[in-house]
């Protein structure tokens, strides 16, 4: 019963996880139609950012003040998301706007392998995993029978929290509205004065912030990183969003803990152990597929028409 | 009176299609001028090319003395023109209201929006009983009074309507015409794309007939109606 209960609460840390990368999945796809296969690695190199304010910028002095270092990870790790994902959209998808949806499908995966290697080139001995300092309180709190790690819990919060509020602004907002309506029809959207351009660089904007929010604290409680992380979690995020119903921020994340709790389920009881974790997951997705192909939450509450 | 658009020798193709090859007309402040045309004469695509939408291959169109023929369609409605297009083109997931305030979407001033959606309330009562209901859900009539709400958000100097009547029933038809009448004498300036070319010709202070892609006939609405080519043609009289 404690083993069940620990392995839920494993669950929740990885769905967490995987939920704030599978929002970035979903709005992208909500709005232009692309699978962006890259989006695995704006949370790397999120983790990546973050190691590296912690290295070279944070002083010896506040390294393990968590209150001053993980605010300023998080930032560096949020602005590094951010600028790959834009320059990404920038160079990579937008003068494939127009072309049959096969390339740009194929540009991610070009982007996804680059920025992998990249990275595990040019960042300093990333060629092998790299430590990363645990920052928040380290420490495990007690949930009756259960142990989780102070940061496993925060990022449960974490991701929760940015869920909804991002809901909110894409439901409440007036961006948000422009958002929905680009991903509706783009053609009638630009009639009513909003840019395109703008909605889809703005949707890449909030789709990294959250993989590089995610990317820091994910970093943080495993305290070990590695370049081919963003690649892994990127396919469990895009299995979850594809099993929450592409398209829909409320099935993104539910589809995230749902592939979460298989996870650390299904390496505890199912035969294979963690070997077998991907095999799971991808016989739930094709379940999925075959009987509700549009996802748990398709067509309900989606972003796009 | 002074020419607010000008279209002339409009020329837009679909790739190697020219489905517009030469359209010229004026609209004058305040009037309310109708383009009549069999189907595929190009009416829509000349809307679509003014609003930016399609790029001309060919030809100018100024708005109030400016060439706007290379501008980008999101700017177009800040200029002071509103499209409601063919189809109606409402966002079937959104509600009445999101409609709405997405055709006041380049509007910052939230009183004058408030109170241009009860406008459009009281202009379609049915919109304001409804108006947390989703577009989706509503019929093609009532759909098609919210695209022109939605048009009219944005307090255009130029509302283009393309094809108001379509799939609406005579009394419906009727209700969308004495509507746009009445935003003529609010002072909007009206661009009319209509296959009902009998209640548009009526309706309008001047008419075009568009052919293949050309403007061929023109003049005051009741000289067309009367033009026996016109009464051939397109309204169903020889
Ligand atoms: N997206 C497109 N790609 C290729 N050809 C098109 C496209 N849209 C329209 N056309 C062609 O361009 C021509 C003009 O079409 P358009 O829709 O402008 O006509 P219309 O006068 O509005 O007709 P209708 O009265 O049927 O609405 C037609 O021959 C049509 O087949
Ligand atoms: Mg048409």
């Amino acid at each position: 019963m404690t083993t069940l209960l620990q392995q839920i609460a494993n669950g929740l840390v990885q769905g967490a996880t995987i939920g704030l990368i599978a929002l970035g999945y979903t709005m992208v796809y909500g709005i232009i139609q692309l699978i962006n296969f890259a989006h695995g690695e704006v949370f790397m190199v999120g983790t990546f950012g973050a190691l590296a304010v912690y290295r070279w910028v944070l002083p010896e002095s506040v390294q393990d003040q968590w209150y001053v270092a993980l605010p300023l990870m998080l930032l560096g790790g949020i602005v590094v998301a951010v600028v790959v994902a834009v320059l990404m959209e920038r160079f990579a998808y937008r003068p494939l706007r127009n072309a049959p949806r096969l390339a740009p499908l194929i540009t991610a995966l070009g982007v996804s392998v680059a920025l992998q290697e990249v990275v595990r080139l040019w960042f300093p001995d990333a060629e092998a995993a790299q430590s990363f300092p645990r920052v928040f309180v380290d420490a495990q709190v007690d949930l009756g029978p259960v142990q989780i790690s102070a940061t496993g819990l925060l990022l449960i919060v974490v991701s929760v929290v940015l869920s909804v509020l991002l809901q909110t602004y894409v439901n409440r907002s007036r961006m948000g509205r422009a958002m929905r309506a680009t991903s509706q029809d783009r053609d009638t959207a630009r009639l009513m004065g909003v840019n395109p351009d703008r909605v889809i660089v703005l949707t890449f904007v909030l789709g990294a912030a959250l993989a590089g929010v995610a990317g820091v604290l994910y970093g943080a409680h495993l305290n070990s990183v590695d370049t081919n992380d963003g690649f892994q979690t990127g396919i469990f995020a895009f299995t979850a969003a594809v099993l929450g119903g592409i398209g829909s921020l409320r099935g993104a994340v539910i589809g995230a803990f749902i592939i979460g709790l298989i996870k650390t389920l299904g390496g505890q009881y199912l035969p294979g152990g963690t070997q077998y974790d991907y095999v799971w997951i991808f016989v739930v997705l094709i379940l999925v597929l075959v009987f509700r192909p549009q996802g748990l939450f398709g067509e309900a509450e989606r972003v796009r028409a | 009176m002074s020419a607010l658009l000008e279209v002339s020798e409009l020329s837009v193709a679909y790739g190697a299609i020219e489905a517009v090859r030469s359209v010229s007309f004026v609209v004058e402040e305040g009037q309310i001028v109708c383009l009549i045309g069999a189907n595929g004469a190009g009416k829509t695509t000349t809307l679509r090319t003014i609003s930016g939408l399609l790029r001309p291959r060919a030809g100018d169109i100024r708005f109030d003395g400016e060439s706007i023929a290379k501008a980008p369609a999101h700017l177009i409605l800040g200029r002071g023109i509103a499209h409601s297009p063919e189809g109606r083109r409402v966002f079937a997931r959104m509600t009445v209201e999101e409609n709405l305030l997405l055709g006041a979407y380049t509007r910052r001033d939230e009183s004058g929006v408030q109170q241009d959606m009860n406008r459009v309330f009281e202009l379609f009562p049915v919109l304001g009983e409804r108006r947390q209901q989703k577009a989706g859900l509503f019929s093609g009539g009532e759909q098609q009074m919210l695209a022109i709400g939605r048009a009219m958000m944005s307090r255009p100097r130029l509302l283009m309507l393309d094809e108001p009547s379509m799939g609406l029933s005579p009394i419906m038809t009727q209700r969308i015409f004495d509507t746009i009448r009445e935003l003529q004498q609010g002072g909007t300036t009206i661009l009319l794309v209509e296959q009902n070319a009998l209640a548009a010709l009526a309706l309008s202070d001047r008419g075009y007939v568009v052919d293949l892609g050309q403007t061929t006939l023109e003049g005051p609405g009741h000289d067309l109606l009367a033009d026996e080519r016109v009464r051939a043609a397109y309204l169903g009289q020889g």
